[in-house]
């Protein structure tokens, strides 16, 4: 038995208390930060807390995210947001982001998740905190409170697979093209809820909004977390949010060489551009290999999809024309912050003059929760599921791109490649 | 050993299946109403307490909307067996009190059969009597869904 562990293990071995943890054994974590958001968060656990008569173990570790029903479309959705509002104020909880955007995106732009943590989020899509060197998943409501009451969850440790990329990626390709050549040759249960650790040079030449996108859809792989061993990228980023980088020592945070894993390889340069086609992520065909397909909408959303960079990407396709005749582009930043720092940079005005509509920085059509997409549409979208009425309407047919694809498609009125544009 | 009527179902089951965002915003009579609906439409109407579902692997994937197994334990589903199933929502089930059983021979099942099951001993027994072995579940996860999950074992375990 060798004491060479990855990534992923020395992260549960730290919240566990121990030197060293095998993969298969239970153990009890403790957990440094827990974030919900309105939909799975106060409405169900605040009756429930109340319920068992307990307190939060921990106010400063804890945020709440109202991202899902805001901006409030209906009365069932202001009771939901009330409820959210009124409790954090009772709570008196220090961590509050209200329609400031989605909540993947606001915590780690406040610099709360950290190399090194280990966090739970009552949201599937939080692997994205693996991004940052932390060790993240999602949980349901009642495990939550589990976690609010105690500070403490349950873990099996996990195998890790390595996704280890070679080369450059072309311009005009982008990690979401990435992780959908993946989900298309492991499917939604090759993560077997074991840690991906994604790594190898093309990884490291990602953003770390980019090295999210890959993290976040971890989930859609079926892995429990997706992470990327920090950097001097991740580092810049914790730099610029305040965050003493030293103190952090980040070096220790990597996998050793000879940890025992699954080991998979990939070449970055020869990758096209990927779609997924209904009604799964895992169905993916290169976008040259798809039948000429018109659409009715083109979604630029979701904190899979519209994070600064996911803008930019949109913004440099979109620039200096307008979109097809009969076709919506709708862009729902991931946060408002995203959205001021592409108006900064000018890259929001090439969006908006193309002729997109702009949508509030929430969750949105991508749960289906805004209402956004008509019956028997064909949707090309930056966010992570196409399951059958995902986005709302059990007719629509989704198809899943990069935002570069979206914005492309929204040019030509059919499912486009990118690279045509940009060349 | 009692028997249960089997509700067969195809793999790759998701949560907006078994609760589908349009309903998220309601209770989980609501939310039952729409369970599966658009997978087997007839299911929310015609499933009984102590039914069971037999689906095909990864039951269970995508959300981590904790309703997508507390829905099952409103219409009164016994236990859910299966090939494989999505990690979340394995963690959710046992939360709220819904046994899963881990049987990679599922696929032998038939739709409308009547099964038994014995969680403590991993088996599960065809209408016939051919018992299908199942994945031993940790005791502590049987000890929460006996209790009726997550929080009623909480609430036990402060009030001690």
């Amino acid at each position: 038995m060798t004491d060479a562990a990855t990534l992923a293990q020395k992260l549960v071995a730290r919240a566990a208390g121990r030197t060293h943890v095998q993969p298969g054994e239970i153990v009890t974590c403790a957990v440094d930060f827990a974030m919900f958001h309105d939909s799975s968060g106060p409405r169900r656990l605040a009756p429930m807390l109340a319920e068992l008569g307990a307190e939060i173990w921990d106010k400063r570790r804890v945020a709440l995210v109202i991202d899902h029903y805001v901006p409030e479309a209906d009365d069932d959705a202001r009771r939901i947001v009330k409820i959210a509002r009124d409790w954090a104020r009772e709570q008196a909880l220090p961590h509050v982001f209200d329609g400031r955007g989605i909540c993947h995106v606001v915590l780690p732009q406040a610099g709360l998740i950290r190399p090194g943590m280990f966090c739970v989020g009552g949201d599937s899509h939080s692997p994205t905190g693996g991004a940052f060197g932390a060790y993240m998943f999602g949980v349901g409501a009642s495990e939550m409170l589990g976690v609010l009451v105690s500070g403490q969850i349950w873990l099996k440790v996990p195998q890790t697979i390595f996704m280890r990329w070679s080369g450059r990626l072309a311009c005009g390709v982008s990690a979401k093209d990435m992780m959908l050549s993946m989900l298309g040759r492991f499917g939604m249960a090759g993560g077997q809820y074991q840690a991906i650790e994604y790594c190898g040079e093309a990884v490291a030449a990602l953003s770390m909004n980019e090295r999210m996108t890959l993290c976040n859809m971890s989930a859609e792989l079926g892995a429990q977390i997706g992470v990327v061993a920090p950097d001097a990228v991740t580092r810049d980023w914790l730099e610029v949010r305040g965050a003493d980088v030293e103190e952090l020592g980040l070096a220790r945070w990597h996998s050793d060489e000879d940890a025992a894993g699954t080991r998979h390889h990939f070449d970055a340069s020869s990758l096209a551009p990927q779609v997924a086609v209904p009604h799964s992520p895992a169905c993916v065909r290169p976008v040259d290999d798809l039948e000429p397909t018109p659409i009715d909408v083109a979604y630029i959303g979701a904190c899979t999809g519209a994070k600064l960079d996911d803008l930019r990407a949109a913004a440099r396709v979109l620039a200096g024309y307008r979109i097809a005749p009969g076709v919506k582009l709708l862009v729902a930043p991931a946060s408002v912050a995203d959205r001021e720092a592409a108006e900064r940079e000018g890259w929001w005005r090439h969006i908006v003059d193309a002729g997109a509509t702009v949508l509030a920085s929430s969750c949105g059509a991508c749960a289906g929760y805004g209402g956004a997409i008509d019956d028997g549409a064909t949707v090309i979208s930056s966010t992570a599921r196409n399951f059958r009425g995902r986005m709302g309407a059990a007719t629509a047919q989704v198809y899943l791109g990069s935002p570069f694809t979206v914005a492309a498609s929204a040019l030509k009125g059919r499912i486009a490649d990118a690279r045509e544009i940009l060349s | 050993m009692s028997r249960h009527r089997v509700w067969r179902l195809p793999p790759d089951i998701d949560t907006d299946q078994l609760a589908p965002g349009h309903a998220m915003k309601f209770g989980l009579p609501e939310i039952a109403a729409a369970c599966l609906e658009t997978v087997r439409p007839e299911f929310a109407r015609e499933v009984r307490p102590g039914h069971v579902i037999v689906a095909g692997r990864n039951f269970g994937i995508g959300s981590s909307r904790e309703q997508a197994a507390s829905v099952l334990v409103h219409l009164g589903i016994a236990a859910v067996i299966a090939p494989s199933f999505g990690g979340l929502y394995f963690r959710n089930g046992f939360n709220v009190g819904l046994l899963l059983l881990t049987c990679a021979r599922a696929g032998e099942i038939e739709d409308g059969e009547a099964i038994g099951f014995d969680a403590r001993h991993a088996v599960v027994t065809r209408f016939d009597g051919q018992p299908l072995p199942c994945e031993p579940i940790p005791d502590f996860l049987l000890d929460m869904v006996e209790a009726g999950g997550l929080v009623p074992q909480l609430k036990q375990r402060l009030a001690r």
